[in-house]
């Protein structure tokens, strides 16, 4: 593992998110293995690999959420602790309780935390900007709905919202599109976007093959180990998907004329 | 007598019981409702019962080192100790090895428990230190309380509101999406820990109160009490430390009035009280009101169901769908549609033609979503989009 990492320190060390030799094991089967990341600055990034990939895993470990066994992470050319104001996690819908007793608006500003700090008083600013962060997803309108009574792709939106209102530069998205309807996927995508061009870092770990070369600037196929990087132009071929998925390859779909990218 | 209980005239030594109590209830129903929130209500059983060999060997040492063996304050740091050991093994069976923590509470909860009767047992036997009354740890008493323990408790159970108010941010957040807590730089281990310090402390001010198998019904049966009222966490936070307080409050002063009955036993009992009270009453997740909406939205749909059936002529078979129809003077005894009937039938029928418009057109996906079967689209639509649904409406005859 050192191997790897004296021989891959080609990438910027400012990068917004750089993972080195980085391995997950759940048991002793490792889920990542020795993989390393970098993330273009102001790229939109797909995470893509067949299910059970480690893709989340790979998101997890990034941000400590769970242990990983080998590697370094460095957000921005710091240790990932040090750099935690500047990231903002969505994580998948369905690891949450949602008949937990919040509403909308307080998820919203769960996302404000670290700035309140224990005994901060919430003020208009930060209420303004949780609001701000609903609009821009679409569910102003939601604000005072306990979060059970929404539909799954309105949680997500709510879950992005959370991260809009942390005002991060970095955007780590786990599934977002997972099981959310046509609006949702259009909305989000549009925010994702918005974000991008404004020089924000999205990565987001995706499923659906057939809108890659529509959404997203550049690729990382993933499949336990780190399979190929770069702009989707080059890197999205049909050879390194049958290297990444093998077998298991769906037949591609079509891709959508007129790509956003 | 039992209004001068509640009114704090019985005496400085019942005052105190009855204040010790309400704070200790207000500390238990807040510190109580992140254990509950998220999903590790049961914890506190195995912290309460892992007390008890902690109060054995204090005793034992406090008796050894020829002190009073019944000290409080040594009685109550002998449980904390060994409680949070108990929570450092079931921490460990469940993070280290397979067992799921339930198994592992159950494990840990009663090992200790049982090593804790054996030191009382072996206490009794030792004839020092006085340990006569030392099993009232078990189900609390208040009726010998020196103004030093009162007091004890009180500033205890005052930390703890403390600490609750201070650490409410983050521990909702680590309640409600530990990932996101972790990723935004919350240390959630070490927030379980303080989570797990708080209930340890309510567990050991409980003790002497209402004991160690009861003081678990004080941490989590105010915060389930308060769920069934609220939809927001700081609600629920406040109202499950009104519950808990009310509890205390009342319960201690009824026992100080009835002369022979437990205080312990008595403050469960009327947290009891208002959790079925909650139970039953409650709006929106109360029992009643779930059976009462439950019933009104299965007449609506027999009812609508019924129109749409005598608007295309069908028979209809199920009782309660011709009762509601009956009843509403829309069909007669033999199912056959009056007047009123008819036009009310026509009415779902065209309601339903609407609808075939709205579901193929993609201009209006977001109201199809609100398609139900019961929800008439002109409470989706604005009027302008109705009038042009209504255009392309094919013309039927009868209308």
């Amino acid at each position: 593992m050192s191997l790897r990492l004296a021989t891959a320190q080609d990438a910027p060390l400012t990068a917004p998110l750089d993972v080195r030799g980085l391995t997950v094991s759940y048991g002793e089967k490792p889920a990542v293995f020795s993989v390393d990341l970098s993330l273009g600055a102001g790229a939109m990034t797909a995470i893509v690999g067949p299910n059970g990939a480690g893709k989340s895993t790979l998101l997890k470990a990034a941000l400590g959420v769970i242990t990983p066994l080998a590697g370094t992470v460095s957000a921005f050319g710091l240790p990932v602790d040090a750099a935690r104001d500047r990231i903002a996690y969505v994580p998948q819908r369905a690891s949450v309780d949602w008949d937990f007793p919040v509403r909308v608006i307080d998820v919203v500003m769960m996302g404000l935390y670290g700035q309140l700090g224990l005994l901060g008083r919430i003020r208009g600013t930060h209420r303004a900007r949780a609001q701000d962060a609903l609009a821009r997803v679409g569910m102003t309108d939601f604000a005072q709905r306990q979060i059970g009574q929404l539909s799954g792709g309105q949680q997500q939106r709510v879950f992005l919202a959370r991260a809009l209102a942390q005002g991060a530069d970095l955007f780590l998205l786990d599934e977002p599109f997972a099981g959310v309807d046509a609006a949702t996927e259009t909305a989000i995508v549009g925010v994702l976007h918005a974000l991008r061009d404004a020089g924000k870092t999205v990565a987001v770990v995706h499923h659906d093959l057939s809108t890659v070369e529509a959404y997203f600037d550049d690729v990382f196929l993933l499949n336990t180990q780190a399979i190929a990087a770069g702009p989707v132009a080059t890197t999205f071929t049909d050879n390194n998907l049958a290297a990444a998925y093998g077998g298991r390859l769906a037949p591609r779909q079509a891709a959508l004329p007129g790509a956003l990218a | 007598m039992l209004a001068d209980a509640l009114l704090l005239q019985l005496g400085y030594n019942a005052v105190l019981v009855t204040l010790g109590a309400t704070v200790l209830g207000i500390a238990a129903g807040l510190g109580g409702t992140f254990l509950f929130l998220r999903g590790r209500a049961l914890l506190s059983d195995a912290v309460s019962h892992a007390t008890l060999p902690g109060i054995g060997l204090a005793f034992i040492v406090m008796a050894l080192l020829g002190g009073d063996g019944r000290n409080l304050g040594g009685l109550l740091l002998g449980a904390g100790l060994s409680a949070a050991l108990g929570l450092l093994c079931v921490s460990w069976l469940t993070t280290r090895t397979r067992l799921t923590e339930d198994a592992a509470i159950g494990t840990v909860l009663s090992v200790f428990f049982g090593i804790g009767v054996v030191l009382l047992t072996v206490i009794q036997s030792l004839g020092a230190g006085n340990p006569a009354g030392l099993e009232d740890v078990l189900l609390g008493a208040t009726a010998g309380m020196l103004r030093s323990d009162a007091l004890l408790l009180l500033i205890a159970a005052m930390l703890t509101l403390a600490m609750v108010l201070i650490l409410r941010r983050p521990l909702t957040l680590a309640a409600f999406d530990p990932g996101f807590a972790t990723a935004t730089g919350r240390n959630v281990a070490r927030l379980d820990l303080a989570m797990m310090a708080l209930v340890l402390a309510v567990v050991v001010v409980g003790l002497k109160i209402v004991g160690l198998i009861l003081v678990v019904a004080l941490l989590i049966i105010p915060p389930v009490t308060a769920r069934f009222w609220s939809e927001r966490v700081d609600h629920v936070l406040a109202l499950a430390g009104l519950a808990g307080g009310l509890s205390g409050y009342v319960g201690a002063a009824l026992s100080a009035a009835i002369p022979g009955v437990p205080t312990g036993p008595i403050i469960v009992l009327v947290a009891f009280a208002l959790f079925l009270v909650s139970l039953l009453a409650a709006p929106r997740r109360g029992v009643l009101s779930a059976a009462f909406r439950h019933r009104s939205h299965q007449r609506q749909v027999h009812l609508r169901q019924g129109l749409l059936a005598l608007a295309q002529g069908q028979p209809i078979y199920e009782r309660l769908t011709l009762r509601l129809l009956r009843r509403a003077g829309l069909a007669g005894a033999d199912g056959v549609a009056t007047e009123a009937g008819k036009a009310a039938a026509a009415r779902a029928l065209l309601d339903e033609a609407r609808w075939q418009i709205v579901l193929r057109d993609p201009a209006h996906a977001a109201a199809a979503r609100r398609y139900d079967g019961l929800t008439r689209p002109q409470d989706v639509l604005t009027p302008d989009q109705m009038a042009a649904i209504d255009a392309a409406l094919p013309r039927p005859e009868g209308l």
